[in-house]
């Protein structure tokens, strides 16, 4: 275990290498691309050896860094969900390492400053690495600022564009808002445990107010860093306009790390569960999945689309954890390991393949500088590999067997089937309510990529620049093959990764899922064998045979040949790009089923002798109903704090002096 | 309780709950009125039904003659006056456009829950098939007001106010084996007269305002002259 | 566990399969003379599709310009991923292994992996026919699938497994209880059915005209036997949620052991069946129209609202205490 920390160590370490090389990348511009990304893959590497060896082995080891206050010390501590979260940031770091020098290579010709890229790409890293290992509250808000901070400036990379300035600017105080949020839960819990070291708060038993109160400030700061409804706000603004590498960090690794907030504060550190908490995780859960998703479905750029989905998973996540909290305060702890697990495992698919498609997106924007689904199409013919990757993504996010998302929503759903076993009529009915939800979320993200996929890789291509794209390098194309091999390999073989998840519920509450690897390598069985079953290696297994059975079949049957000719589109005149359908068109039909949950401003414009104008502008309702008055509130409380400032130099000195006197009287 | 522990007639008794609940839903979301009046039809020869076989578990001969009654009224009599009634309003092709039916559905289902987390203290082990029965009473009786509530159409808010006493039948006839003949007697008959007063009501409404939008009756408020 | 995957147990399984891809044209064809028969109609012989699935067999496939590899993959992926979701489900005898590996999330799961690559195949050619289809099929399919879910659940609290086989052994094995969950979760069921299918009143499965097609819009470029896989999917397809409903709703007469004389008696009744529940939706298909687009979420929250209420049935009424 102790080499395990000291493994994560050098992983930091290196992360902050990167950083300090990228200083030179001024003088030096082959440093990013032939130094930087490398150590930040090596970082990367080793912090998923790392991970792998604390799951593995199960066991928890801490030590006393020699930084931070005297009173204060820092402390690490590395332990099975420390482990987990750290083999998710280093297996999409390892990837964005391989990936990156290629990308960074289009950059240099630009006027961004690639030293700016370099240092807050590693500062970024070593702050999501300190804040899983870290031990006490102190280490933890510091990490957390990092983390914030350098992702501050990757947002406003491209800061000549006012958009993106906007942007970078509500990230930044949406972050702030919500670190303040989690560092009250701490104070909460540290006045209770009578220190700042999470030891401390481990030992702490407080009453259930205080602790309800701690949840929810912990559940206001990392739900909002997990972009949650209605706090999500920062997340489709944020994630598109950062460079694409970054993009796949931020909504692949960045959120988890908001989910290991989370779990630490509540599982670990609160320790007790009321079922209420668990109700108001699994209902903002279900919102957030149902939001997100119909959100993603209105918009045609593919980043902001990849940006709402990152909501939309989010909420599955925390549903799961939901589900967990509610049968952990019944008192049914193995299911609360189940939907744990689950949990779990959403988290690390969802790093997975949300980070293949960010990759994908930056590659075609690196080889169409196009981010506009309306002017891509039949990508597929042009760019072969990340085609295949990208369709490996979409079918792992839309949670299609056999790959890794059908996995984890299989045992959401399991999870949540076990409501039977509660008391709580209540209880029993919202629950399955809520899976119908998540199964009406599922069934639309399939309906949202199918739209993407459809409309930026097949069909005609819609605009000149795209029809005259070509591959990506080689080095972009590994970054995305790595992450799509290990989709496959998740979805299965989940028998094996389950036992490596298990043991962080087995930790951090005492029991895990013995008989979830009882029956071999071959089956799932999370709940006795008799119940629920699922052979990932046998639907596959099965599956390629009937594919082979039928090309055989069939290539040894009467005809062989394939002919090519024009479409038959009914036998109308030959189809041009603009009669596709685009993706606007696609997600008209839902559009306008759901059209209550979103603003809608639809217009047609007629003047005379002018080709009528056509205007749809989709908005989030959080803006109207929460964002702008908050806005406005503070706006106008701001305005009325102005008026203390006259100007006159003979009112500021009567403010000093009647502060004097308070305070005077006060000590005395 | 296990359902298999039960009698076949106590779970044909839940079945034929289960159904009225349903018909209270149809009724709730029906746009078309003379579909509304039709499942309104179905709801009380469901409740008739549901009074018939209590009254052969129970072997109470009064329940027979009250299922009777209730057939005559609630599925024939009645359905057919407001047939007639729709007839000469000249209404029988009339369509209303609910009011967001997700949304009323959703509510519905939320009451149908509260009604049963309502009925839960009922803990003792003999009551809990009645138990049971009168949580998805009270859900007909609920749904029946928020019908009144959320639809327009002044005979749409007549059926709401029958399902209401038809949520209340049943809940009687499961928990109590009916009430007593006299009470069932005086009941039948008040709702006969509403009717009739209905009925008359509608025309002078409908010549007074010109519409049976209840809605407009607003215009008979003391502040004539500004608008809503 | 391993009982199941003995050689006997998988030949069996192997039977079944081949017996879903065979009676899918057989069922398609007794619906459509039923309807015919019902509109005073002669109508084309009973085995009329395993003719016209052999002419498409016998001819070239023509493929457009503008096709890309997965085009001429998808018809493949969507016969395979559909054969094996319909395998999984019991149709003559209730513990064969393929029953294990799969549930019907699992189930649900596959058609969806079916539904996706179809869809796709429909953009491919970048016509307008395709996106419109590919566009509808998926709202009507993200509509169905909470309902389908829902009904799901309901038989699986009962029975406390989402495993088939053991819903249905369930079924046979507790005494026979009137549960209103079940009646409602089969009425949804049967509306989900009915969408997912393709059959009026959500799409016309014999209709070519642009304002009416659904599935047919996205097999518009298909010929050959690209054509005769596509079109041999939605038969197994048809055949797979005749078999659930007909089997985990009134599952007597299914084999229980793996006798000769259970398994004759097996397949007879699930011939039975599926020819009654073949001659329900012809006539169903002959009463009812075809509703416009925008009217399916209102059928499909009819099916919603069924479950929904299956599910509070149980637990009110079913559950005790």
């Amino acid at each position: 275990m102790d080499a395990a920390l000291l493994l994560a160590a050098l992983a930091v370490a290196l992360a902050l290498a990167s950083a300090a090389v990228s200083v030179l990348a001024a003088q030096l511009p082959w440093v990013p691309r032939l130094l930087a990304m490398p150590l930040l893959g090596t970082s990367g590497l080793l912090a998923l050896v790392a991970g792998l060896v604390a799951l593995v082995d199960g066991g928890v080891v801490t030590a006393t860094l020699p930084l931070g206050l005297p009173w204060l010390p820092w402390r690490v501590r590395l332990d099975a969900l420390a482990g987990f979260f750290l083999t998710v940031i280093g297996v999409v770091t390892a990837a964005v390492g391989l990936y990156g020098p290629a990308y960074v290579r289009a950059l240099e010709h630009g006027h961004e400053s690639l030293t700016a890229l370099g240092v807050f790409t590693g500062l970024f890293l070593t702050g999501m690495q300190l804040v899983v290992l870290a031990d006490d509250a102190f280490l933890f808000m510091v990490a957390w600022e990092l983390m914030s901070l350098s992702s501050y400036f990757l947002v406003a990379f491209q800061h000549e564009n006012a958009a993106n300035r906007r942007a970078a600017f509500l990230y930044l105080l949406m972050a702030h808002v919500g670190g303040m949020a989690i560092l009250l839960g701490y104070g909460v819990l540290a006045s209770f445990g009578g220190g700042f070291a999470f030891d401390a708060m481990r030992a702490a038993e407080p009453p259930v107010t205080w602790a309800s109160v701690a949840f929810v400030l912990a559940f206001v700061g990392f739900g909002m860093k997990a972009g949650l409804v209605p706090l999500h706000a920062w997340l489709p603004e944020a994630h598109p306009v950062a460079p694409s590498h970054i993009s796949a960090l931020m909504s692949g690794v960045m959120l988890k790390v908001a989910v290991y907030g989370f779990i630490r504060v509540v599982f670990d550190l609160i320790g007790q569960f009321h079922w209420q908490w668990g109700v108001g995780v699994l209902a903002i859960g279900s919102v957030s999945a149902l939001m997100g998703v119909l959100y993603a479905l209105m918009q045609h750029d593919l980043k902001r689309l990849l940006a709402y989905h990152s909501v939309e998973n989010l909420g599955i996540i925390f549903i799961g954890l939901g589900l967990a909290l509610l049968y952990l305060s019944t008192g049914h702890g193995l299911l609360g390991a189940l939907a744990l697990v689950a949990a779990l495992y959403h988290t690390v698919n969802h790093a997975l393949f949300k980070g293949l498609l960010f990759l994908g997106a930056g590659a075609i924007l690196h080889s169409t500088h196009e981010r506009d689904l309306e002017q891509m199409g039949g990508l597929l013919r042009r760019m072969p590999w990340t085609g295949l990757f990208f369709l490996i993504g979409c079918l792992s996010i839309s949670a299609l067997p056999p790959f890794n998302g059908f996995v984890s929503e299989w045992l959401t759903f399991q999870a949540a089937l076990q409501a039977w076993q509660l008391d709580s009529g209540v209880l029993r009915s919202l629950i399955p309510i809520a899976s119908a939800v998540l199964a009406l979320t599922g069934a639309l993200a399939a309906a949202c990529f199918v739209k993407v996929y459809g409309v930026a890789f097949l069909g005609q291509a819609r605009s000149r620049h795209v029809r005259r794209a070509r591959p990506v390098p080689l080095g972009m194309r590994a970054g995305q093959g790595v992450l799509a091999v290990l989709c496959v390999v998740l979805g299965i073989l989940p028998t094996g990764v389950l036992g490596l998840i298990d043991s962080v519920p087995r930790q951090l509450l005492g029991n895990g899922l013995p008989q979830a690897t009882e029956h071999g390598w071959l089956w799932l069985t999370p709940v006795p064998a008799e119940s629920v079953s699922y052979s990932a290696p046998l639907v596959v297994f099965l599956l390629a045979v009937t594919v082979g059975m039928a090309i055989w079949g069939l290539r040894h049957g009467a005809v062989r040949r394939v002919r090519r000719c024009p479409a038959w589109d009914c036998g109308f005149a030959p189809p041009t790009p603009r009669m596709q359908y685009t993706a606007t068109a696609f997600a008209q039909p839902i559009r306008r089923v759901f059209g209550l949950m979103f603003h809608i401003d639809e217009s047609v414009e007629q003047r005379d002798h002018d080709a009528a104008r056509y205007h749809l502008a989709v908005r989030d309702r959080a803006w109207g109903l929460l964002y702008a008055p908050l806005a406005q509130a503070v706006e106008s409380a701001a305005r009325r704090v102005v008026r203390l400032q006259s100007g006159n130099i003979r009112v500021y000195l009567g403010w000093t002096l009647s502060t004097l006197l308070v305070l005077l009287w006060i000590i005395s | 309780m296990s359902l298999s522990g039960l009698l076949l007639l106590q779970q044909f008794v839940l079945v034929l709950a289960a159904l009225v609940l349903f018909t209270s839903f149809v009724l709730l979301a029906q746009a078309r009125l003379v579909s509304a009046i039709h499942a309104f039809a179905w709801q009380g020869a469901l409740v008739a039904a549901v009074t018939t076989v209590v009254a052969v578990t129970g072997k109470s001969h009064h329940l027979y003659f009250s299922a009777l009654l209730t057939l005559a009224l609630k599925a024939l009599l009645i359905p057919w006056m407001l047939h007639r009634l729709t007839r000469r309003l000249a209404l029988e092709r009339h369509v209303e456009a609910v009011w967001r039916p997700a949304l009323t559905i959703m509510a519905a289902v939320g009451l149908v829950i509260f009604s049963y987390w309502l009925v839960l203290p009922m803990v003792q082990q003999e009551l809990t098939f009645t138990r049971n029965v009168v949580a998805i009473s009270l859900a007909v009786v609920l749904i029946g007001l928020l019908m009144m509530v959320f639809r327009q159409q002044a005979v749409i808010q007549v059926l709401g106010f029958m399902s209401m006493e038809n949520g209340l039948f049943l809940a009687a006839v499961s928990a109590t084996a009916g009430m007593p003949l006299v009470v069932e007697l005086g009941v039948a008959f008040d709702v006969l007269v509403a009717m009739v007063l209905f009925g008359v009501f509608f025309f002078q409404i409908r010549e007074s305002i010109d519409s049976l939008d209840v809605d407009q009756l607003n215009r008979l408020t003391e502040s004539v002259g500004e608008d809503e | 566990m391993d009982h199941l995957l003995t050689a006997a147990t998988w030949g069996l399984a192997l039977l079944q399969a081949l017996l879903y891809a065979a009676l899918g044209p057989l069922l398609v064809g007794w619906v459509r003379k039923v309807k015919a028969v019902l509109q005073n109609r002669r109508g084309a012989p009973v085995l009329q599709p395993y003719r016209d699935l052999r002419k498409l067999l016998m001819k070239e496939a023509r493929v457009a310009h503008t096709a890309s590899p997965l085009f001429r993959a998808a018809p493949y992926i969507v016969f395979s991923a559909t054969w094996l979701a319909a395998a999984t489900v019991p149709l003559v005898a209730v513990s064969l292994p393929t029953a294990a590996i799969a549930d019907i999330i699992a189930l649900v799961g596959l058609l969806a992996l079916a539904r996706f690559f179809l869809a796709l195949a429909g953009m491919d050619v970048g016509t307008a026919f395709g996106g419109m289809g590919a566009s509808r099929e998926m709202l009507v399919s993200a509509l169905a699938e909470p309902a389908m879910l829902m009904a799901v659940f309901t038989l699986a609290m009962t029975a406390h497994s989402t495993n088939l086989a053991s819903v249905v052994d369930y079924h046979l094995t507790t005494t026979v209880v009137l549960r209103p969950s079940f009646l409602f979760a089969l009425g949804g069921l049967i509306l989900v059915a009915i969408a997912e299918t393709g059959r009026i009143p959500v799409d016309n499965p014999a209709t070519h005209l642009e304002l009416t097609m659904i599935h047919e819009a996205m097999l518009l470029e298909y010929s050959g036997r690209h054509l005769a896989l596509m079109e041999w999917a939605a038969q197994i397809k048809l055949v797979l949620y005749g078999a659930l409903i007909a089997n985990v709703f009134f599952p007597w007469g299914i084999a229980y052991n793996l006798a000769p004389a259970a398994l004759g008696l097996g397949f007879v009744a699930i011939v039975g069946k599926l020819l009654i529940l073949g001659a329900a939706l012809a006539i169903g298909e002959t009463v009812l129209a075809k509703m416009r687009l925008f009217r399916a979420p209102a059928f499909l929250n009819l099916a919603l609202l069924m479950s929904l209420l299956g599910l509070l049935s149980h637990v009110i009424l079913e559950v005790g205490t």
